[in-house]
């Protein structure tokens, strides 16, 4: 008796851990009655996930009929995208998520997205024809538009004006009335008030000497680029591109006015006089020092704005793909588009005005909403962006790190970065 | 239970074997599941996978036969990993090896305090990993707290993470420091294992210290030797976290090992296939290379532990 319990017992166990197993599947398959959707976001702030949350509540009461519940899954941001491939490896992925722009042509070349053109122009309301066709750009192939860039966030100049005033530096606001705010004005006043101050001068935020694609909001004044408009050659031998680099390289290892590798300073910690980054941060200031926030500087070429997007696709193979397309029509037509702008500049015309920024960035003044963002979003160079981005990312960091030593060579680092380039643009 | 229906003895005999045998295996069912779901199989997917060509965002999964691991024998990127693991390995098993069996033979005295050290060698062990390597990553910085201290002696010390050479022998010695303690303590069970007589004996034949050590001790504590290399090079072929946390891979490809490789193949540029090929070469190495140490052991274990 004892034995035949033992076997059922056991028996049991491994019946159990099949079906649990076996579970997953069923599950996600159906797709009769109303569907529970799930979008992967970057974002962990708990206002933007609660503003979401109330749009999609809203939107589920609508529609009890075909959605039962959405909710927002929040992804580490370092490793966002392997987190979304990781799901969809799993046999899991997401209904909707937030797509990274330097993985969009990959992501929009894949398929894996459905077009949303369709379901957008045919929405009641949605206005269609306001989005921003710049903005666009980047999400479309053959007239398909594969993800909807909800967040175009400018890269601007945020200044500490106490560190700056008390190294006795001039303030770029008044370089600017001057018509002097340049890559080298803006050098040299970082290197003296990091000088004065023993704190970092100029930080592009983000860039951490790894992630060089951030170096983009400099070079793109000097009128360089990574790579040819078509992906398919290497433009880091270009003499705009070696123009850059080896100002870049002077100004961390000269004049000291970028912090070197393996320093960490936080602009928003007050670490550092001056920081290139995206509008979005200003959310981390907390007024405990004098800032402003000004465009990004010009360089040989003059000004080139440089943006940072965001975009949110549909997985086309999910079960509930239609539903999750409605909603996101719904997520981001006229009412939604501007109630997401207190956080995310949105690609509508209509919207891209001080006033309704200003309803929602309390922070800034009209004056830096206009010359940052209004301004700086229409004919703006977005960051890289390759379809095989990831692969290429690698590559040109192991090979860059060549150039962040203060004898470096910089066109022979220029040349190994093409060599190892090459063949990934190629493919 | 009805036995009187059983019929004969020999029956019965032979049915309450085949119970034994059921028994047994509902014993070992929960682990033999266990192992098939979290071990056996997906070491057998990942052979499945490294015969495929698999794009997750197009959701194409298509038969390549040995294509992974022809592209593999000519990837530039997977020989530099391969050097990459290859010195890290030796580096590591030279420094842990030496510096666990230094200290175990110094902390074998019966000297005030030995406790204490041994303790004080054992605690990183027990620390998470990732948070020993954190705060190494503070200090190994260019103005971190390593080149702080060097600063005070009038040295200028290299930006330890980001120069080639430092940054490998970096990621070695925070490994070092990390582990050594329990190679350590293996090392003094062995000590403790070895008779004082012989020790004597050696001494009184005129043996030096050093003689007695080499000639008499290490024979006698080399199958612990022989066990504690082979942790060190398997461990060594697996580290990951120090690597992800402190040079992801840089600078160049120069810290780049195997797993870091595998990671990067598997999870940044979404080549599951391929780093399904690379996982199971690393597989291979890992297998040959604890088959040769334990084959290597009858020809200069002269005692086994």
């Amino acid at each position: 008796m004892k034995h035949r319990t033992l076997l059922a017992a056991g028996l049991t166990a491994v019946a159990l851990t099949l079906t649990a197993c076996g579970g997953g599947d069923g599950e996600d398959s159906t797709s009769d009655g109303p569907a529970d959707l799930r979008m992967t976001v970057w974002t962990s702030d708990e206002a933007q996930l609660a503003l979401f949350q109330e749009i999609a509540d809203a939107y589920v009461a609508e529609h009890s009929d075909t959605v039962s519940g959405i909710s927002f899954e929040t992804l580490p941001f370092e490793d966002y995208t392997t987190g979304i491939t990781t799901q969809i490896a799993g046999g899991n992925p997401p209904d909707l998520a937030w797509i990274f722009e330097s993985s969009a042509p990959e992501f929009v070349a894949s398929g894996a997205l459905l077009d949303l053109r369709p379901v957008l122009e045919e929405t009641d309301g949605y206005d269609a024809g306001d989005l921003e066709p710049d903005a666009l750009r980047l999400w479309e192939s053959d007239g398909g538009l594969y993800a909807y860039p909800f967040s175009n966030s400018p890269f601007g100049v945020f200044v500490n004006t106490d560190q700056l005033t008390a190294a006795g530096q001039p303030l770029p606001a008044d370089l600017i009335a001057a018509g002097d705010w340049t890559w080298d004005r803006a050098a040299e006043i970082a290197a003296a008030t990091a000088q004065t101050s023993g704190k970092a001068g100029l930080v592009v935020r983000d860039f951490d000497f790894a992630l060089w694609e951030n170096l983009g909001t400099i070079w793109s004044s000097f009128g360089a680029r990574p790579w040819s408009e078509d992906g398919s050659s290497c433009e880091f031998t270009s003499p705009e591109m070696i123009d850059a680099l080896t100002w870049i390289h002077d100004q961390i290892f000269t004049t000291g006015a970028l912090p070197g590798p393996g320093t960490t300073a936080d602009f928003f910690a007050g670490d550092a006089a001056m920081t290139v980054t995206q509008i979005s941060r200003a959310s981390a200031l907390d007024g405990s020092f004098g800032w402003d926030l000004v465009p990004l500087p010009d360089g040989p070429e003059g000004h080139i704005n440089v943006i940072g997007q965001a975009g949110i696709g549909v997985f086309a193979d999910g079960p509930n793909a239609d539903v999750a397309a409605d909603f996101l029509a719904y997520f981001t037509n006229p009412e939604n588009a501007e109630r997401l702008a207190a956080y995310f500049p949105p690609p509508r015309t209509s919207l891209l005005n001080a006033e309704t920024l200003q309803g929602a960035n309390a922070k800034l003044t009209a004056e830096q909403l206009q010359a940052v963002v209004i301004d700086g979003i229409p004919g703006a160079v977005t960051k890289p962006a390759h379809a095989n981005f990831a692969q290429l990312q690698a590559a040109i960091r192991a090979e860059l790190d060549a150039l962040w030593t203060a004898d470096a060579d910089v066109t022979a680092v220029a040349e190994s970065v093409c060599a190892a380039a090459e063949p990934l643009l190629a493919g | 239970m009805a036995t009187a229906t059983l019929g004969p003895p020999r029956a019965r005999r032979r049915l309450s074997r085949r119970e034994d045998v059921l028994t047994g295996y509902a014993f070992v069912l929960p682990q033999l599941v266990g192992s098939l779901l979290f071990v056996i199989g997906p070491l057998v997917a990942v052979v499945w996978y490294s015969l495929h060509d698999w794009n997750v965002l197009a959701n194409s999964f298509t038969y390549s036969g040995t294509d992974n691991y022809e592209r593999l024998a000519t990837d530039p990127g997977f020989h530099d990993a391969m050097r990459a693991s290859g010195i890290f390995s030796a580096g590591l098993v030279l420094l842990n090896v030496g510096l666990a069996l230094g200290l175990a033979v110094m902390l074998n005295q019966r000297l005030p305090g030995t406790a204490t050290f041994r303790a004080f060698f054992f605690s990183p062990v027990v620390v998470s990993l990732v948070a020993w390597t954190i705060v190494w990553g503070f200090l190994l910085q260019a103005d971190g707290g390593i080149n702080g201290f060097l600063s005070q002696l009038g040295i200028d010390g290299p930006n330890w993470l980001r120069e080639g050479p430092t940054a490998m022998l970096s990621v070695i010695v925070v490994q070092v420091f990390k582990n050594v303690g329990l190679n350590m303590v293996l090392f003094l069970a062995a000590l403790q294992g070895v008779p004082k007589e012989v020790r004597e004996a050696a001494t009184m034949d005129g043996a030096s210290a050093w003689r007695s050590f080499w000639s008499v001790t290490v024979p006698l504590i080399s199958g612990t030797i022989l066990l504690v290399s082979i942790l060190t090079v398997v461990g060594s072929l697996q580290v990951f976290a120090q690597i992800a946390v402190l040079t992801q891979g840089g600078p160049g490809t120069s810290t780049t090992v195997i797993v870091y490789y595998l990671y990067q193949q598997a999870f940044q540029f979404q080549e599951f296939g391929y780093a399904s090929a690379v996982s199971v070469v690393l597989f291979v190495i890992v297998a040959i290379l604890t088959f040769v140490q334990w084959q290597t052991r009858r020809r200069w274990v002269f005692h086994e532990v």
